[in-house]
């Protein structure tokens, strides 16, 4: 019998960590306000209590030191895991991230190895101020060098954080926020997929949505919705945005004919687009409609009482599936 | 002809050669005194070995052999000195001009011209020689040095009680590099930790086109003292100040003393690199009056005071020349890499998109029906 557990996110990755501190003494976690108070989101909660100041330490506030210090760290023998406290205050260290950390093990020929995990809290629906609820994977996701990953749910979250402190490459871990508080079942027992595997989490035979973090439970809303009207959706949560699965994709979309991807980021030059591009690469015959991106639109997020108007929803992704069909 | 010349400084050797150590700076002096003849020989022929190479690196660069060349010319002092005063299990974070501290270190000489050449970038293990990789990104190699060695604190090996165990770490960085939040960032990491490192900056006066004066308002030696970093001036052209002070400090951080910095006043003679033309942005005088202070005349005088005679300097020059020959020949003899080494060691694990264009790659350049 395995053993679940239901349990939100961000306690899932809380024991992720807690798991991997208790198996390797050089995995270090560390980040502004991340020691007694747990992180603003409490997902390192305590974790200080129990590891002490020699595993887990509040930074001072400087994300550029906080990534080059774990450059250090990381050529020193330890598995850093650095959080950045809100996705819009990662831009102090995006010179550490894409010129250093990123090119590190292939400006040294592989001397370096770089476990260094970088953990983002990402994406808006939470009524926050300015600069709290981007969404700036592809930024990461376009840098060779890193490998991107963002859970969707409880189990994955546990396992995912457990697996990006096992890699020897740096690994950029998106949480999504606004969906910390979600419950659902962990196997404490075994891996589900190897880190960068999509998933199928529903499936269905007229369109495919290829959709990740917080939008994996609102496209999974409007397949439901669909599925009402007589519409069989099929959603594939990717898991890992560097490097996608698209084996997984090309199998669903031989299957549909037909992709929408569903993300909060800006569509231009986004995750959504390199799908798009590659699959109208690797799809074309069996496509019966362009692909679609459902995403935010190309502006600054807004203020939080237009929030919800820029986030895609069930109706904006059931709106692109009816495009889709239309072809 | 700086505005800091009143800074009190560490200096030993004066512009001169004339050997004396103020009263104050004992604590350094002594570390002259544990040197032999053999190593003030030693600190002499490297610091002649490092100044033929970079002629000879400049050379090729203007016979095409090499895509830059950054001259170190007039710090062979600051880094010669410093880089005998680092220990052996220490580690060393440079930037992209410590032609000297490398030859310090057992780089080969070649691995620096391999990488401007455009072999490379760099190519040497780091692990094993200590010597890190160029920090090219200014100032950026300094947070690495930071963690390194607050890594080196967590792991215990600082005042472990038995001296042969304890490690430090040095990071080298510039005048314009000082400008850097990255190294402001490592003062504060540094400090907040205590952890053991030193931070060694050449204030050679020219950030590109762009005076020391334009980074600072107070003498860099200071920058640091807002952090709890604390620091000195040396005399940068003088070889046994660099020696003694980077020694001392080094030795005080592996006991425990936390960082510090040393800000070693020097003068860039040459170029910023072989692309820059810096009659644009200084005076004939001023380059003039740098020369007369060059460190490796000044500490020449010295060793003749001491009765080193001409033989010694005929049979350094002499290496310098079989140097310049062995160089010239190797670099003409460099390999361009393999087409596949650009995808090596991006990750450390297969990835789909890279292993998929290195095989389209191949194909595509074997479509062609030759050699690649």
């Amino acid at each position: 019998m395995a053993n679940f557990v239901e349990m939100p996110i961000a306690k899932a990755i809380n024991a992720g960590l807690r798991k991997a501190m208790s198996d390797d003494a050089k995995v270090l976690v560390f980040g502004e306000d991340v020691a007694q108070l747990g992180g603003v989101f409490r997902v390192t909660e305590g974790l200080h209590a129990e590891f002490g100041d020699s595993r887990i330490f509040n930074s001072p506030i400087a994300e550029s030191g906080i990534v080059g210090t774990a450059i250090g760290l990381a050529m020193r023998g330890y598995r850093p895991v650095a959080e950045i406290q809100f996705d819009g205050f990662i831009f102090p260290a995006f010179d550490q991230i894409t010129t250093q950390l990123a090119k590190m093990q292939n400006r040294s020929e592989g001397f370096h190895p770089m476990p260094v995990v970088i953990r983002v809290p990402f994406g808006g629906g939470i009524g926050a101020v300015e600069h709290h609820s981007e969404s700036p994977e592809a930024y990461f996701a376009h840098t060779p060098g890193l490998r991107v990953v963002t859970p969707s749910n409880a189990n994955d979250a546990y396992w995912m954080i457990q697996q990006s402190i096992a890699s020897t490459d740096p690994v950029m871990f998106f949480e999504p926020k606004r969906r910390y508080w979600q419950k659902s079942q962990v196997n404490l027992d075994s891996a589900p997929l190897d880190l960068h595997s999509a998933r199928v989490v529903r499936e269905g035979t007229d369109v495919t949505i290829a959709t990740y973090g917080p939008m994996v439970h609102t496209s999974l809303q409007a397949a439901e919705v669909a599925a009402s009207e007589g519409i069989s959706i099929e959603v594939i949560d990717l898991r890992s945005l560097s490097p996608i699965d698209f084996p997984t994709i090309i199998a669903s979309v031989e299957k549909t004919g037909r992709l929408v991807t569903v993300s909060e980021a800006p569509n231009s030059f986004s995750v959504a687009s390199e799908i798009a591009a590659r699959i109208t690469e690797e799809c074309f015959f069996h496509l019966q409609a362009p692909v679609l991106r459902v995403g935010g639109f190309d502006i600054p997020y807004p203020a939080a009482k237009l929030e919800e108007i820029f986030l895609p929803d069930a109706d904006r992704i059931l709106e692109a599936v009816d495009r889709s069909r239309a072809y | 002809m700086n505005e800091n010349d009143s800074v009190p400084m560490v200096q030993m050797l004066s512009p001169e050669g004339e050997f004396a150590v103020p009263k104050n700076y004992a604590e350094y002096g002594s570390y002259i005194e544990r040197l032999t003849e053999e190593d003030f020989l030693k600190f002499y022929r490297d610091m002649a070995r490092c100044r033929r190479f970079d002629n000879e690196a400049t050379a090729l660069q203007r016979q095409g052999q090499l895509g830059l060349w950054i001259p170190a010319i007039g710090q062979e002092a600051a880094q010669i000195g410093s880089g005998y005063g680092v220990g052996h299990g220490d580690h060393i974070f440079p930037s992209y001009r410590e032609h000297g501290v490398a030859i310090t270190h057992g780089i080969e000489l070649m691995s620096i011209l391999k990488m401007l050449r455009g072999v490379n970038h760099g190519g040497w293990n780091p692990e094993e020689t200590r010597f890190h990789l160029y920090g090219i990104v200014l100032g950026s190699q300094v947070l690495h040095a930071t963690g390194y060695a607050m890594g080196v604190k967590f792991d215990g090996k600082v005042n472990t009680g038995n001296k042969a165990d304890d490690l430090a770490v040095i990071s080298y960085f510039g005048d314009g590099a000082t400008a850097e939040g990255d190294v402001s960032e490592s003062f504060l990491f540094a400090a907040n930790t205590q952890s053991p490192i030193v931070f060694f900056c050449q204030n050679n006066q020219w950030a590109i086109s762009s005076p020391t004066a334009s980074q600072t308002r107070v003498p860099l030696y200071r920058r640091g003292e807002g952090f709890g970093v604390p620091g000195i001036r040396i005399d940068g052209n003088d070889v046994l100040a660099s020696y003694a002070v980077t020694a001392k400090h080094m030795d005080d951080a592996r006991a425990g003393a936390g960082p510090f910095m040393i800000e070693a006043l020097t003068y860039r003679i040459g170029a910023h690199t072989t692309s820059d033309d810096p009659t644009k942005y200084r005076s004939d005088e001023e380059v003039a009056y740098w020369t007369a202070r060059d460190p490796l005349k000044r500490f020449e005088i010295f060793l003749r005071r001491q009765g080193i005679g001409e033989d010694f300097f005929e049979e350094v020059a002499e290496a310098g020349e079989k140097l310049a020959t062995e160089i010239r020949e190797a670099t003409f003899a460099l390999k361009n890499p393999d087409m596949e080494d650009m995808f090596k060691h991006v990750y450390s694990q297969p990835h789909p998109v890279i292993d998929e264009q290195l095989d389209w790659l191949k194909r595509y350049e074997a479509s062609f029906g030759g050699e690649n």
